[in-house]
């Protein structure tokens, strides 16, 4: 019996159809063959309508004259060209989201923190916020910002002054600029050289430390080489910054940086909202750390600032870190609902620059080389910050 | 020896009683409670105040603004002339709309029918002792989009023909997120066995799709979905608008939903895919009988959490102008009869309502099957 179960398995596998290998090689050669031959038809038919309605591919227009103009940080006309409209779109997405990061961190921080507080008020209200917060669309909290309380501010003449300098309205919030002056170059480098040399102090402090045991204060003397350095430079070099400070005149107010409510209500809402999910990623990052491992620190006499830098916060960090990328470029990813606000983003941009000249394929091909190159980037960038703090097992 | 003993020196043995220690401090009650939650030290009591601060500073303005200083009734003038508080007559008004978009008045009971009809499809999945689990994902998959299909397209069966166009509010949302999430969950499935593979063309090519849905925002897969999707297709062929945003936002929603279920595949020890090889069950035998039933069990609360991104992200096919919930509210800010200066507050906070009813309502759900899941490992 079981001689010929044996004698039958060996049969149906001498059949060439049912060889592993051969199937593999089939079902390989059929996917590619379908991508490609889909690949093919979409780009023949896409040549085929794009002739049909005459537009001309390539990235020929982008060193075309705009004829429209957009409020970016950097200046645009309507004499700008296609490209450069891009670039300055590109631009403000970078800055919104550098802006809305900084926000997030800081609140989800507080908040994540928050939460596991021992005192009942405090941890409830971050609760609310979380849960209030995570389980709305982020294109709502912009519109609530942008419609419901932004566009609700009294306007120019009425505006809420925020100390002596800082004013906001319905205009946006208007701060002093700072003002550089020519030979403000030398601040920087003093400032970049006194960096290097603060580095190097805390190399020879490590090796010191390593070779003999013996410590060194390097932060606070790090510290004091950038203070000291950095500001006998700036006194020597005439006091170069100086700021330009916004002027309320009868109808409008001059100078000064002038963030347009539509800025305003993107990375303080997008702030507002990424907080909540960083706040339950930093939340989840202290609990993995488990009680034990303050418990045997305090065993071992740290102190508890010590307690926190050198055991509990390289934990937590290894757990925090990863999602907390991914929350950073969702930011990144979100700052395009700027399209619904009239803020103009990368994507903003591109639809404008899309419509006169039909590039449609040419402006999202451009969109998505930044998103995804960006993606790249950061997750490359993750990856080595990863295999760095990893857990080394023996 | 024992004689001694028992005889002996008993001077360290207590003579008289010890009186009795005070009672412990209440540890139930109100302000045992308050000592240890709000006024446990100094800082604690500091922080409780100022919490107390912060709660009274947003709560009570809240308060007063959403029902104290509220416009229950009237037109726009009422609203217009009460600054303080939201305009619920504004809402009032346009409720029919904010649920039903554009659908003609007297077919809306073919709505409600299909609301009804989801209903009966979503809850007894949801919970776990229902039986019949097969046949209700037939009725997911097959029976309900057939059925609703022809209830909300029409034009057979004597039902009137109602074009996707006049489709809007809270329905389509409902609609959009359905057709998502029904779609998104076996492709997710097929393209995380494909990006588990061993064949490299199958690995590369899900890899791919999935790295490029999840490395662009949305919007711009709307985009090509609204734009270049017309240049794509052979000239004259082209479908509907609804049909082309379900699409670009199934794929979309798909990459994510691969990445959670390649998640729960990772989790499956080797030993039961050993196993299930060792009985002679070939790859997809394998996979639809010993592995997948415990990767999915697994990821259900991540399954959830795409659930309820995909359905905030529904907002966003407004791009490509479907006119879903919170288009619809927006689009009704600029209706003359109703502009005033609280409309818009109003109708965003009560699109905000019904958007954080359901999210919260699936994510309680995702913890409670969290919570379900955790029993195993217990003991």
């Amino acid at each position: 019996m079981a001689v010929t179960d044996a004698g039958r398995l060996n049969v149906s596998r001498d059949r060439w159809y049912n060889n592993p290998l051969v199937r593999s090689i089939f079902f390989q050669v059929l996917l590619v063959a379908a991508v490609l031959g889909s690949v093919a038809w979409l780009a023949h038919n896409t040549t085929t309508n794009l002739r049909d309605r005459g537009i001309a591919s390539g990235f020929g227009f982008l060193n075309q004259r705009a004829g429209f103009d957009m409020v970016t940080f950097l200046n645009v006309t309507a004499e700008s060209t296609y490209g450069y409209m891009l670039l300055a779109g590109l631009v403000d997405t970078i800055v919104v989201s550098i802006l809305a990061i900084v926000i997030a961190t800081i609140l989800g921080l507080i908040v994540g923190v928050a939460r596991l507080s021992s005192n009942w008020l405090i941890r409830t209200i971050a609760t609310v916020y979380v849960e209030v917060l995570r389980n709305i669309p982020p294109l709502l909290v912009i519109l609530f910002f942008y419609l419901a309380v932004l566009a609700t501010l009294p306007d120019v003449k009425n505006a809420i002054q925020i100390g002596p300098d800082f004013s906001l309205s319905n205009r946006g919030l208007f701060m002093p600029a700072p003002v550089f002056g020519a030979t403000f170059h030398f601040v920087v480098i003093a400032f970049v050289v006194s960096l290097i040399i603060a580095w190097a102090v805390r190399r020879w402090a490590y090796a010191r430390r390593m070779a003999t045991g013996q410590g060194f204060p390097s932060g606070w003397a790090g510290l004091a080489i950038v203070v000291a350095i950095t500001g006998v430079i700036y006194l020597l070099s005439g006091d170069p910054l100086t700021f330009d400070v916004p002027v309320k005149t009868r109808f409008n107010i001059i100078g000064g940086w002038d963030l347009s409510p539509e800025f305003t209500a993107l990375f303080v809402a997008l702030g507002v909202y990424t907080a909540s999910f960083i706040a339950e990623i930093v939340r989840s990052g202290i609990v993995a750390v488990s009680h034990g491992q303050t418990e045997a620190a305090r065993a071992l006499g740290l102190r508890s600032s010590h307690v926190l830098r050198l055991v509990v916060m390289p934990q937590a960090l290894r757990v925090i870190i990863p999602p907390l990328t991914s929350e950073y470029l969702n930011i990144t990813k979100n700052s395009s609902l700027a399209v619904a606000i009239g803020f103009a983003d990368l994507v903003a941009v591109g639809n404008n620059v899309l419509n006169p000249t039909g590039q449609s394929i040419e402006v999202v091909a451009i969109w998505m080389a930044f998103y995804l190159g960006l993606s790249i980037i950061i997750s490359v960038a993750m990856n080595w910050f990863n295999a760095r703090i990893a857990l080394t097992e023996r | 020896m024992t004689d001694m003993q028992s005889q002996g020196d008993l001077s360290y043995v207590r003579q008289e009683i010890l009186k009795a220690a005070p009672p412990p401090m209440r540890v139930h009650g109100v302000w045992p409670w308050m000592r240890t939650n709000l006024f446990g030290s100094f800082g604690d009591t500091i922080l409780s105040i100022v919490g107390a601060l912060i709660a009274l500073w947003v709560i009570v303005p809240l308060l007063q603004w959403t029902l104290i200083n509220a416009t229950w009734s009237g037109d726009r003038e009422a609203c217009a002339a009460n600054t303080a508080g939201a305009c619920w007559a504004f809402v009032k008004a346009n409720f029919g709309q904010f649920i039903y978009g554009r659908y003609p008045d007297p077919e809306r009971w073919r709505v409600n029918l299909f609301l009804v009809l989801m209903a009966a499809g979503i809850i007894p999945l949801a919970i776990p002792s229902a039986p019949f689990k097969g046949w209700n994902l037939v009725y997911i998959y097959v029976v309900f989009p057939v059925v609703a299909g022809i209830l909300l397209v029409g034009g057979v069966f004597g039902l009137q023909l109602v074009e996707t166009q006049v489709w809007g509010g809270l329905f389509l949302t409902l609609v959009v997120s359905y057709v998502g999430m029904a779609m998104s969950l076996p492709l997710g499935i097929l393209l995380a066995l494909g990006r588990r593979s061993k064949m490299p063309a199958v690995h590369y090519v899900c890899l791919f799709f999935i790295e490029l849905c999840r490395g662009v925002p949305l919007i711009t897969v709307l985009f090509m979905a609204g734009v270049l999707l017309p240049l794509f297709l052979p000239t004259g062929v082209n479908f509907d608008k609804l049909l082309r945003a379900l699409l670009g936002l199934s794929l979309f929603a798909a990459a994510y939903m691969a990445e959670v279920i390649r998640g729960g595949l990772q989790a499956i020890p080797k030993g039961q895919f050993e196993g299930a090889k060792s009985l002679g069950l070939g790859y997809w035998q394998m996979m639809r009988l010993i592995v997948l039933p415990q990767a999915i069990t697994i990821v259900i609360p991540g399954i959830v959490n795409t659930f309820i991104g995909l359905f905030k992200d529904t907002s966003l096919v407004y791009i490509i102008s479907i006119f879903e919930l919170l288009y619809t509210v927006r689009n009704s800010f600029s209706d003359p009869t109703w502009a005033s200066s609280t409309t818009p507050a109003s109708g965003l906070v009560f699109a905000a309502a019904v958007f954080w009813i359901f999210c919260f309502g699936m994510s309680r759900y995702s913890k409670f099957t969290e919570d379900r899941l955790r029993v195993g490992y217990k003991r």
